[in-house]
């Protein structure tokens, strides 16, 4: 795993749109610019930890109320621009480490707030924007539901820094009782419990999983494999549905998600419209 | 002398809370118009947990049925708390997410079809891991593309109360109805507890978790739509008054600036109080700015 999560957040966003600040009001936690890729302006966000925010259990990078709103702000922003015209491509680059775990962040919603940042994305998506996430290092549980996982396409490196997953897992040991090595152990023998991200590349989430060298400091070459990466993965989002069919119907979920199909295979032969 | 003059009308009353999902779902529909889809003599199971060690269920604690509610048509997709805490595995959240599809279908096709969730669940289960993460995502953009054509209406009655990735499906909905024994939140308080230290959530302080998850207050400051009490009758009452009313004039989780703001404007410097936040923002609700 990366020493620090965010931090290779932010060396790709630097790297992929030049800039490196949040927009006039933002937090400093929530990195977002319009830039070109390819034919088109494209808006990338990405969230960072930043070690001064108001809400203290968002220090080390996790998502939490301003992070998710601003999020939502943003796309929707976006969303009504392109309204009347061509759809900008969105693109989500993301290393969290989790959402805010914070009695305030509870007090004041964080759930709403986090549904918000979802809603925005789907909604994009739904409105033909093509939606792609690219995973560069951590994105775990409700961090990941929040930024990232209503993407039309999924990006992800093929590196070990790079962590997909429902809990961390420390937490998950603790939660389940188990030990880390344990933990450690079944997931390699369980597929959607591995913290590996080849196993979860076997899920068939994912659009593609990217071989890139040395993730931490993007060279200009991996830069430009990326960004033709992103294109390519634009492309095929716009020839495709604005669901999230591709995931269900990828060769991987064929292989591994046998039981979600049939049931689903079940309900659609058991439907009757009143 | 009648028996309802010497017993408080609460001895009458039929528990909803006790009710299992399967049950809860039944007395919400209209009585004869339902029936159960891919229910658990078709034993689609969890292929994960028996290589755990664990007990599937053959219905994986997800129970749909399809019918009518005030005479419309209605799926109602309730999640069994009694199950793996009801959380969301592969097969219940196929189970969900289809359901979800093909109610949009129809009413795409002219059907229009509310969607009823009944969320008893502590989110992901941990043991099918990411499989219960994507469910969960693709149960989110389902519910959202029905939602462009009908409501969705989620209760939480309790005990388990909606944690976890489950709480931004309850975000996403229409309607939130809760009784005062529910809660909704993302972390449950042993989580926090965990993750931030026992002086940032004490998850042994009843009436803290209460204060802050609790249905009183999740209604009271405008993020949940109506309390309840744990009666079965009034539960269905409620619930039908929403699949009639139809869509709210916004959806909570589209009014951005709303919360965007009110989050601004409070003071990070000690927590907060949520009788006072319950007060500040639902005195906004009055002066007309929330829906």
């Amino acid at each position: 795993m990366s020493a620090q999560v965010g931090l290779r957040g932010r060396a790709w966003f630097q790297a992929l749109t030049g800039q490196n600040s949040p927009m006039g009001g933002d937090p400093a936690s929530v990195l977002t610019a319009d830039v070109r890729l390819g034919e088109d302006m494209a808006l990338y966000l990405c969230v960072v930890p930043n070690p001064n925010a108001r809400y203290p259990c968002v220090r080390r990078g996790e998502v939490g109320l301003e992070e998710a709103y601003t999020l939502a702000r943003r796309v929707r922003d976006a969303v009504e621009q392109d309204e009347s015209g061509r759809k900008r491509p969105i693109v989500a680059i993301v290393d969290v480490k989790s959402q805010a775990y914070g009695r305030r962040e509870e007090t004041a919603a964080v759930f709403l707030a986090a549904a918000a940042a979802a809603d925005a994305y789907a909604s994009a998506r739904m409105k033909g924007h093509p939606v792609i996430t690219l995973v560069v290092g951590q994105a775990i549980s409700g961090g990941f539901l929040t930024h990232g996982y209503q993407a039309n396409r999924i990006l992800a490196f093929d590196d070990s820094g790079v962590v997909i997953h429902a809990m961390h897992k420390e937490a998950a040991a603790r939660i389940t009782l188990r030990s880390v090595a344990d933990l450690e152990r079944l997931g390699h023998e369980i597929a959607p419990m591995s913290y590996d991200i080849r196993d979860y590349a076997k899920l068939g989430l994912l659009h593609k999983l990217l071989h890139v060298e040395n993730p931490d400091s993007p060279s200009p070459a991996t830069v430009a494999l990326v960004q033709w990466e992103l294109i390519a993965a634009i492309a095929d989002a716009r020839a495709g549905s604005t669901d999230l069919r591709n995931r269900l119907d990828s060769e991987g979920a064929r292989e591994m998600r046998k039981a979600g199909s049939a049931a689903r295979a079940r309900m659609e032969a058991e439907w009757v419209t009143s | 002398m009648s028996n309802t003059n010497i017993f408080p009308p609460f001895v009458a009353r039929r528990s909803f809370i006790e009710l299992s999902a399967r049950e809860r779902a039944q007395s919400l529909m209209d009585s004869g118009s339902w029936r159960e889809l891919v229910g658990p003599f078709e034993r689609i199971e969890s292929p994960w947990l028996p290589e755990q060690g664990i007990a599937p269920q053959s219905d994986d604690g997800c129970v749909v049925l399809k019918g009518k509610i005030a005479a419309k048509p209605a799926v109602v997709v309730a999640l069994e708390g009694g199950f793996q805490a009801g959380s969301m595995g592969e097969v219940s959240g196929a189970k969900m997410t289809a359901t979800l599809d093909l109610a949009a279908r129809d009413c795409q096709n002219g059907t229009t079809t509310a969607a009823v969730l009944l969320l008893e669940t502590g989110g992901v289960r941990l043991q099918e891991a990411n499989l219960g993460l994507a469910a969960i995502a693709e149960v989110m953009a389902s519910l959202l593309a029905l939602r462009e054509h009908a409501p969705i209406i989620t209760v939480i009655a309790g005990t388990v109360g909606c944690f976890g990735g489950m709480s931004l499906v309850a975000g996403l909905s229409s309607y939130i109805v809760m009784t005062p024994e529910a809660r909704l939140g993302l972390n449950g308080p042993e989580v926090i507890e965990q993750e931030s230290g026992v002086e940032e959530f004490d998850s042994s302080d009843r009436p803290l978790i209460w204060a802050i998850n609790g249905g009183e207050q999740r209604v009271g400051m405008g993020v949940a739509d109506e309390l309840v009490v744990d009666d079965a009758e009034r539960i269905a009452a409620a619930i039908q008054r929403y699949v009639k009313a139809g869509f709210p004039v916004v959806h909570r989780s589209q009014q951005v600036e709303l919360y965007r703001n009110r989050i601004a404007a409070l003071d990070t410097s000690k927590q907060f109080d949520p009788f006072s936040l319950r007060e500040s923002w639902n005195n906004k609700k009055k002066e007309g700015v929330a829906r």
